[in-house]
């Protein structure tokens, strides 16, 4: 195989390109063997039952949904992190990036003592409002958000630490409010960061399963999303679970790398 | 103190956690010992690993047989696979190292048969049946099966593709009822837990769940003539790594010895 060689790119040590092959072949062989195992011809049929129809809806919806809320309350958390200095901080940082340690299961069954109809919170709040998070689609939602916003906080927060805050002092001196240099200055320059927590944080949410079988249960139409379809599928059919990750490999890839293509100049 | 809120929580994590730890010794069956027994193969012979994927139904049975078995051969270590019977047998099939396979129906036995993967005959070792189960104190006052066609209350079964869900489903076709469901749980333990945790208002299980849950939940009976058995079949893998002390595990599941533990804890005769 030649590689392209640009000027000033040093020649490929041999020992590096053996590694990242190997490092490359452990992602490529898995996606490999399920296109091995692909019902091509039904393929067709099979993405059209409502089972694969109801699933592709609703997790884009929730992935979606769980995306917004993690923007909405997930960038403020992460300004806090970076730049306010309070007792216990590094406490709170290390809360927030439990979820990506915790295994989802436990996270789900820890959502459900915390928002299940008598958990800390959900029983109150079933008594004030009759809502009921577990075997619902918000379910899903904070099951979802719990464990992908995590992935927003951290790039964020990492982002606002280590850019250059002297554009800040410059536009505070020149007048500018918070809220203005936060709209004007801070988010604009951590923009690439931004871009790339709300992806992963989404690729997160698209993909969880752990959690929300837990939390949310398994209902087609309102909490059975892709993944709980193809687990469910490869018990009975492994036709359809194969062709459901297909659906879903497609789309990850189509967002990961179009998105990426996007913002390569700037991340 | 005996919280069953508390208990149901710890079984929840350790549910989540897969744990499949022995319980200790304190249900180590000082009975007959198989390997005084003649004709057999003598229990020195006996060691390693042998894998036992049973179905999530027989959790607290196989945890049983499983010390009593250990503490017949010292050098012997039963690892048990626990999870609903369709999951075990997808995993059988995509070629997993197991030594024995007991399902909670036939159906996945069958697929198994079918591919050849059993060594032997599969025997049918046990019966289960159903019975509603409702969180401690029955807080929605559920009564018979009609309520459990209420929309207003939290309701679950098996998924249909595990043989809780398979058979629960033929007794409410029997019954002429149609459940409002809000979950498929993925197999009878995961079920059981979030009744016990009151979570769900009423579920479909076995009556052996009911009896291992201690009292966390209360059990309703299905009338007779609509209820429905799950039959439990065990059998040796053609591939077992342990095919010596697979062999061995089936002939003690079928003993009297194994009888008793099975009929301990809620399981009919086949």
């Amino acid at each position: 195989m030649t590689t392209r060689r640009r000027r000033g790119q040093p020649r490929l040590p041999f020992l590096l390109g053996i590694l990242a092959t190997a490092g490359m072949a452990l992602f490529l062989l898995p996606v490999l063997g399920l296109f091995s195992r692909a019902p091509w011809t039904r393929l067709p049929a099979l993405l059209g039952s409502d089972i694969v129809t109801d699933a592709i809806r609703l997790s884009t919806v929730t992935s979606l949904a769980a995306t917004a809320l993690s923007f909405a309350v997930g960038v403020p958390l992460a300004w806090v992190l970076a730049r306010v200095d309070f007792v216990g901080r590094s406490l709170v940082r290390g809360t927030v990036a439990l979820p990506l340690i915790l295994p989802p299961v436990v996270g789900g069954a820890a959502l459900l003592f915390a928002f299940g109809r008598r958990g800390l919170v959900g029983a109150p709040l079933e008594q004030a409002t009759g809502l009921v998070l577990p075997f619902s689609a918000w379910g899903v939602v904070v099951a979802n958000t719990f464990v992908a916003m995590p992935f927003l906080v951290i790039t964020v927060e990492g982002a606002l630490r280590t850019m250059d805050r002297r554009y800040e002092e410059a536009a505070a001196s020149l007048g500018a409010g918070r809220w203005t240099v936060l709209r004007r200055v801070t988010l604009p320059t951590i923009t690439p960061s931004l871009v790339a927590g709300l992806v992963l944080c989404w690729a997160r949410a698209f993909g969880e399963f752990g959690a929300t079988i837990t939390f949310a249960g398994n209902l087609q139409g309102r909490t059975q999303t892709l993944p709980l379809a193809v687990f469910v599928a490869l018990e009975r059919d492994r036709d359809t679970a194969v062709a459901i990750s297909l659906v879903m490999v497609l789309i990850s890839l189509f967002v990961l790398v179009s998105l990426r293509e996007r913002w390569r100049g700037t991340l | 103190m005996a919280n069953p809120e508390w208990r149901a929580r710890s079984a929840l994590v350790a549910l989540a956690l897969s744990a499949t730890a022995c319980r200790g010794p304190s249900t180590r069956n000082d009975g007959v010992d198989a390997c005084s027994m003649p004709g057999t193969t003598p229990c020195a012979a006996l060691a390693g690993e042998i894998i036992v994927s049973a179905a999530a139904s027989l959790t607290d049975a196989f945890v049983a047989m499983k010390s009593a078995f250990e503490a017949m051969h010292a050098d012997v270590d039963i690892v048990l696979n626990l999870g609903g019977s369709s999951a075990l047998r997808a995993q059988i099939l995509e070629g997993a190292p197991v030594d024995v396979f007991a399902s909670a129906n036939a159906t996945n036995m069958t697929r198994v048969v079918e591919a050849g993967r059993l060594a032997d005959d599969a025997h049918f070792f046990a019966r289960n049946y159903l019975r509603i189960a409702v969180p401690a104190g029955n807080p929605a006052g559920i009564s018979g099966l009609e309520d459990l066609t209420n929309a207003a209350l939290r309701i679950a079964l098996c998924a249909e593709e595990v043989p809780c869900g398979e058979l629960a489903r033929r007794v409410f076709a029997r019954a002429g009822l149609f459940p409002a469901l809000d979950t498929n749980e993925p197999n009878v333990r995961a079920l059981l837990t979030k009744i016990q945790l009151g979570e769900l208002d009423a579920g479909v299980i076995y009556v052996t769940d009911v009896a291992s849950a201690n009292g966390a939940v209360q059990g309703i009976e299905i009338p007779d003539d609509v209820n429905v058995a799950a039959e439990y079949l065990v059998g040796v893998l053609a591939d077992a790594p342990n095919p010596t002390g697979a062999a061995k595990f089936v002939q003690f599941v079928l003993s009297d010895q194994g009888r008793v533990l099975l009929a301990s804890h809620g399981f009919a005769p086949p």
